[in-house]
């Protein structure tokens, strides 16, 4: 840092907004996905000067989400920067949905002057009050020389340990009056955060123990989570797997941590995992979580949650440790360092002559659930149509090398998650903890501009589409050419298969409508191709026509089924050991044990 | 609370000392993790240290000793937490201060100074009917003093959180650093 410092002159004088627009470009933030309004107006004016490139959007949700997109795939921290009151009240679903996923981000909202602060003011909300729970940190920033350590240490918290989402709340005041320039030192920064001490490193002691047991088990998972890429992870991962040719499962946070073209690879698990991932954690008698949290969606009903193993688990927030299962090794540490740590203790406890335990017993029997409960939907049939899943298999073969794939929430993300081949890292974007419907658009957006050399394809249901299309204008007016591949049902998919299966077929206010919007005249309308697809012949050449396109963004419009249910699954609150298989499988069901 | 006295020595009773910086809103932000993550604080005290940069707060909280784990990992998380201790009630010492405002009539007045007297308690204001008093030490010796006052009728009352540090004899359960 000490040699960007030099580029400014210690002391100079100059305003809030310029030592706050001068802060982010020391902290090398390449864009800022925002709006302005009135708290936050004077920042604006030194971004004028600012080699920083400002994407401006529709809706302040969409700066979150694209600011969310954008670190998915660079690994870089996103940066929104919206006004006060309204703009940031957009912006604590995005907050939300970056905590649970731990995606770094640094958000900027403007806040009334400090004289202001608590009278009610025109667009004054409590914003700290407000994302204080949502954010890993936030702070009012009550003077212009504070600003430069608070968006120093912003990046820094965010990046840093677990990452996450940080706020840095500036009132208008605090940008206007005049500062003298001063770039904190990294020691500065690690004096002013006394409490704040990551561990990084695992305890050796554990690391061995977690060896011997790895060595020493004859079912073993490898359960990985988005720990693993948060971790820059993914090859130290697949040198431990293939070390010691352990089967590995990724979960919905870590699709393309490890290849689901690698023979090791058994995919997803979970609610809506396939039948032998879901399988292979139950019966398996130790499981190796490596930046996974036991989330609900992967553990079913905890109490019958992987009842016979033993579990090894690498997490760096300490937190986690004993969360949801009390772990029999924990380990606190980056995954990265400690998948390495691991690799070495093994290598040298084989080198002095122990054993590793014969796993070809178990891998037979995962290779056999694996042949006999592959994922599995009906054709279908002349005229009738199209099946979801058929639309997902063709976009994934017609794919260019590394696309990356971004989904909103429901039937389309389970269906997208299941039928892709992940097999590179940081190809996979979507929400995972929250939930958040509406999120593919402006995180595709945001993942285009942090990757602008590979495709990007989003993949949206037609009730997600509407929650943020709006941030279609902004993609077509900075000319950000995403793909969107609207699986229209003419339904909230997902919550329709739960009314079907749960509540007698009673459809309660999840019917959408087949005719409206239009969705070929609404992208038109927003500057993007816009396609229609109904027949099963039409889906290559709609997707090679989008493929070709790369002056503008495309929607395309699959018409599916919208009877298609999501298989496998289990249902909310039951047992893994209940997995409801696809039912051409169910005669076969005695077979998964 | 039923069932349990509040101020006795439970089985789930546990004293947490959390050091923090001394910076706007910190107090919000433990109380808000508490309130989010559904566990219920039974007493807090929240004050400045010796040294101005740093608050020391005392909470009590009646929780599983899982759940203690949890919250202490959980309050770790807390970017200006900077130390936590959890302290064994038989190893610190613990202080509460009490003022009660106690009627005493002329002819009971005597008995009820007395009784301030015993437990070196202190008369703060004298009226006609009544006495504010007040008292500080152990939340034991606190409990008994209130049981002993309550026959001559309490009219107002009011504990501090408690406050407590480790014996200096002892070491305390003392957790640093690590976290995410």
């Amino acid at each position: 840092m000490s040699s960007q410092a030099n580029r400014h002159q210690e002391g100079e004088k100059i305003t809030g907004a310029q030592a706050l627009i001068r802060s982010l470009e020391m902290e090398n933030t390449e864009v800022i996905f925002g709006l302005p309004g009135g708290c936050i107006l004077p920042a604006y004016d030194p971004l004028l000067e600012s080699p920083i490139r400002h994407i401006l959007v529709r809706h302040e949700q969409g700066a979150g989400h694209m600011a969310e997109g954008y670190a998915h795939v660079t690994g870089r921290p996103g940066v929104a920067m919206v006004t006060s009151g309204p703009a940031a009240t957009n912006l604590v679903t995005p907050l939300c949905d970056a905590y649970m996923d731990s995606i770094p981000m640094v958000a900027i909202t403007g806040q009334v002057s400090t004289s202001a602060i608590g009278t009610d003011a025109f667009q004054e909300c409590d914003t700290v009050g407000i994302t204080r729970s949502v954010t890993k940190h936030n702070e009012l920033v009550m003077t212009a020389e504070d600003l430069p350590l608070a968006i120093r240490q912003a990046f820094h918290l965010a990046t840093t340990g677990r990452p996450g989402p940080v706020l840095v709340d500036v009132p208008k005041d605090v940008l206007q009056n005049t500062m003298a320039w001063h770039w904190p030192s990294d020691a500065e920064v690690e004096a002013s955060l006394p409490g704040y001490k990551p561990n990084t490193k695992g305890h050796p002691r554990m690391i061995k123990e977690a060896a011997q047991l790895i060595l020493r088990s004859s079912q073993p998972i490898l359960y990985i989570g988005g720990g693993v890429l948060k971790a820059r992870a993914a090859s130290a991962l697949r040198e431990l797997a293939e070390l010691v040719q352990i089967p590995v499962v990724t979960t919905l946070m870590a699709r393309g941590a490890f290849p689901d073209d690698h023979p090791l690879c058994l995919g997803m698990p979970g609610m809506h995992g396939n039948a032998t991932a879901v399988t292979a954690m139950q019966k398996a008698d130790l499981l190796i979580a490596l930046g996974s949290r036991f989330d609900d969606r992967v553990t079913g009903k905890v109490s019958s949650f992987a009842p016979d193993a033993k579990i090894i688990h690498v997490d760096i927030d300490p937190a986690e440790q004993g969360k949801v299962r009390k772990p029999d090794v924990p380990i606190v540490g980056d995954c990265r360092l400690v998948i390495e740590e691991i690799i070495k203790a093994i290598r040298d406890l084989l080198a002095s002559g122990v054993t590793q335990a014969d796993l070809g017993p178990w891998r037979s029997r995962v290779s056999g659930w694996r042949e006999q409960f592959p994922l599995a939907y009906d054709q279908s049939e002349p005229g009738r149509a199209l099946k979801p899943q058929y639309c997902l298999e063709k976009l994934r073969d017609s794919a260019p090398e590394g696309t990356i794939v971004v989904s909103g929430v429901g039937q389309h993300q389970m269906w997208t998650s299941q039928y892709w081949n992940f097999n590179e890292p940081y190809t996979w974007v979507n929400s995972g903890g929250l939930g958040t419907m509406g999120f593919s658009i402006p995180a595709a957006i945001g993942a285009k501009v942090g990757r602008p050399d590979k495709t990007v394809w989003a993949i949206d249901g037609d009730g997600c589409f509407q929650m943020t299309a709006q941030e279609l204008v902004t993609a077509s007016l900075e000319r950000i050419p995403v793909k969107i591949g609207i699986l229209n049902n003419s339904y909230l998919g997902m919550v329709r298969q739960w009314q079907e299966m749960f509540y007698e077929e009673r459809y309660s206010e999840v019917y959408l409508s087949t005719e409206v919007p239009n969705f070929v005249k609404m992208a038109e309308s927003m500057g993007c191709v816009g396609i229609r697809v109904d027949d099963p012949d039409e889906v290559q050449n709609a997707i090679d026509k989008a493929n070709s396109i790369n002056d503008r963004p495309v929607v395309v419009d699959f018409r599916v089924d919208a009877g298609e249910k999501v298989f496998p699954m289990v249902a909310a609150g039951q047992s893994n050991d209940d997995i409801m298989l696809h039912p051409s499988q169910n005669d076969r069901r005695g077979n998964l044990r | 609370m039923s069932g349990v006295n509040p101020y006795g020595t439970s089985a789930n009773h546990h004293v947490l000392s959390v050091l923090v910086q001394n910076r706007p809103g910190v107090l919000a932000r433990v109380a808000s993790l508490f309130a989010r993550r559904g566990y219920n604080i039974f007493s807090l005290a929240v004050a400045p240290t010796d040294n101005d940069e740093y608050s020391r707060i005392t909470i009590v909280v009646n929780v599983e000793s899982n759940t203690i784990e949890q919250i202490v990992k959980q309050l770790f998380k807390l970017v200006e937490v900077v130390r936590i201790s959890e302290l064994d009630p038989s190893n610190s010492v613990e202080r509460e201060l009490m003022v009660s405002t106690v009627r005493a009539s002329a002819e009971q007045r005597g008995q009820v100074v007395e009784l301030v007297n015993i437990f070196e308690g202190k008369i703060l204001s004298v009226g006609s009917d009544a006495l504010i008093v007040s008292l500080d030490g152990s939340p034991e010796k606190l409990d008994d003093f209130e049981e002993l006052l309550r026959q001559y009728g309490i009219v107002e009352s009011q504990r501090t959180g408690r406050v407590a540090l480790p014996k200096l004899d002892r070491k305390s359960r003392t957790t640093k650093g690590n976290k995410g």
